[in-house]
């Protein structure tokens, strides 16, 4: 089929496709006139029977825990099938002729001074992000990520001698591993307890409070180290060989 | 207004399906895949939607204030770093393949076997 | 507010053509972050403050520096097959 014929049908199949989307979202209720029960059942209780404050993170670790371990599940085996994909060529790849340190240009030291400043204040963030995420927005997913762009940011920033250890060695894959094993095991934890599988079976302390939420809390930590592995284990397998190795740097 | 943003996204979603049949790159249909997916999310939200509501976040709120949905959010948040994860697999993918067949055209793929 | 989910959502319409016709992938990453901004504005005005953040960490910084490095190998192995 040459392409203007199937561009040809791929307009067609797409201005069906749009008709049949339209039909249907004309049926749904009026933006605006959400109807179903259960967010509003979930928005009165959720700050009286766990006391936490953020409604939504009490529905991503505690009553709906379980459509978390799947999604995270998600996120393991696509990084895993990263690492499977691209570590078969390491071996076939090393840059002949590719050592002389003329090749790199120096990092200038005003990006340096601006490294050493940002990545320090970036995993604050990122660990001020993972900790409070069961009080305001926020949490293990998007904290995981911006501590995982902090790691990134020394080898933007930093010189390439300094970045040997980003190589995803057998520390980083503990980690990682850890963090996905640590949510099964929280869910596992709540079916010891005598309850169903996450059961909330930590002590739930106070509303607003700081460690409120019992499991919640725990499962913004372990969900947060999955993905920072995640983050720094997926970059650093495409960043494997460019890494140039300087031949007699300034320690 | 009523159906407006449900328009919009089935809109985003046949615009990046488009893109992706017509693609000339492996790189270029894969950042068209995730357009899609931000489709689906633009239109999860629109469902969860309360008028005069505020968000789902009750710190020095009373609980009984009106909030919109924290139902979908729930499903959107997590769906939107996994989506990342999946990205990267795809990026993986066509890496394997500019090492395998040498070439970055979709249309190609097929005529080179062996 | 509703004007303003309106234009808002109006500009996503026009953007997301715009994001599909570029062609080159390192300039679609770049708009594809801009797109990605709008989005989490978008989300931002429905009342999703969680979304948001998460939209905008993964489309600013983790999908741009993904596609840059996996294209840097991909022009990594074609100069190799070309010498």
């Amino acid at each position: 089929m040459t392409p203007r014929a199937r561009q040809t049908l791929m307009l067609v199949a797409g201005a069906g496709l749009l008709a049949f989307f339209v039909w249907g979202a004309v049926g749904l209720p009026d933006f605006g006139h959400y109807r179903g029960p259960y967010g509003l059942v979930i928005n009165h209780v959720a700050g009286s029977e766990r006391q936490v404050t953020n409604a939504v993170a009490s529905l991503v670790f505690d009553y709906r825990g379980y459509d978390t371990l799947g999604e995270e599940l998600i996120l393991f085996v696509s990084v895993v099938g990263v690492a499977t994909l691209l570590r078969e060529t390491r071996g076939e790849e090393l840059p002949a002729g590719r050592d002389d340190a003329t090749e790199v240009p120096d990092t200038s030291d005003a990006l340096r001074v601006f490294g050493v400043v940002v990545v320090g204040v970036t995993l604050l963030i990122g660990l001020y992000i993972v900790a409070h995420g069961n009080l305001t927005p926020g949490g293990g997913f998007q904290g995981g990520v911006i501590l995982g762009s902090a790691v990134l940011l020394v080898y933007l920033t930093g010189e390439l001698v300094m970045v040997r250890w980003v190589e995803p060695g057998t520390l980083l894959e503990i980690l990682h591993s850890a963090g996905a094993a640590g949510l099964v095991l929280l869910g596992l934890g709540g079916l010891i307890a005598g309850g169903a599988f996450f059961h909330n079976f930590l002590y739930t302390g106070t509303e607003g409070g700081i460690n409120s939420g019992g499991i919640i809390e725990l499962g913004n930590a372990t969900v947060g180290l999955e993905v920072m592995g995640a983050t720094i284990l997926m970059a650093s397998e495409l960043l494997e060989q460019l890494l140039v190795v300087r031949r007699g740097s300034p320690a | 207004m009523s159906v407006y943003p449900y328009i919009v996204a089935g809109w985003i979603m046949v615009v990046g399906f488009f893109g992706i049949a017509r693609s000339r790159n492996l790189v270029h249909l894969i950042l068209c895949v995730s357009v899609v997916q931000s489709a689906t999310y633009v239109l999860l939200l629109a469902i969860g939607f309360r008028d005069h509501a505020t968000a789902p976040i009750f710190q020095g709120v009373a609980p009984t204030a009106r909030a919109v949905d924290p139902v979908v959010q729930s499903l959107t948040l997590t769906d939107v770093v996994v989506e990342a994860t999946v990205v990267a697999l795809l990026l993986a993918l066509a890496v394997d393949a500019v090492k395998r067949f040498g070439t970055l055209d979709p249309q190609d793929l097929r005529a080179l076997k062996g | 507010m509703n004007v303003l989910l309106g234009i808002v959502l109006t500009l996503l319409a026009i953007a997301a053509p715009a994001v599909v016709m570029v062609d080159d992938p390192l300039r679609q990453s770049m708009v594809l972050g801009f797109y990605g901004l709008l989005l989490a504005s978008a989300f931002f005005i429905l009342q999703a403050p969680d979304v948001a953040l998460s939209m905008i960490v993964v489309s600013s910084v983790l999908i741009p520096a993904l596609v840059l490095l996996a294209l840097g190998r991909i022009r990594h192995l074609e100069s190799r097959d070309d010498e």
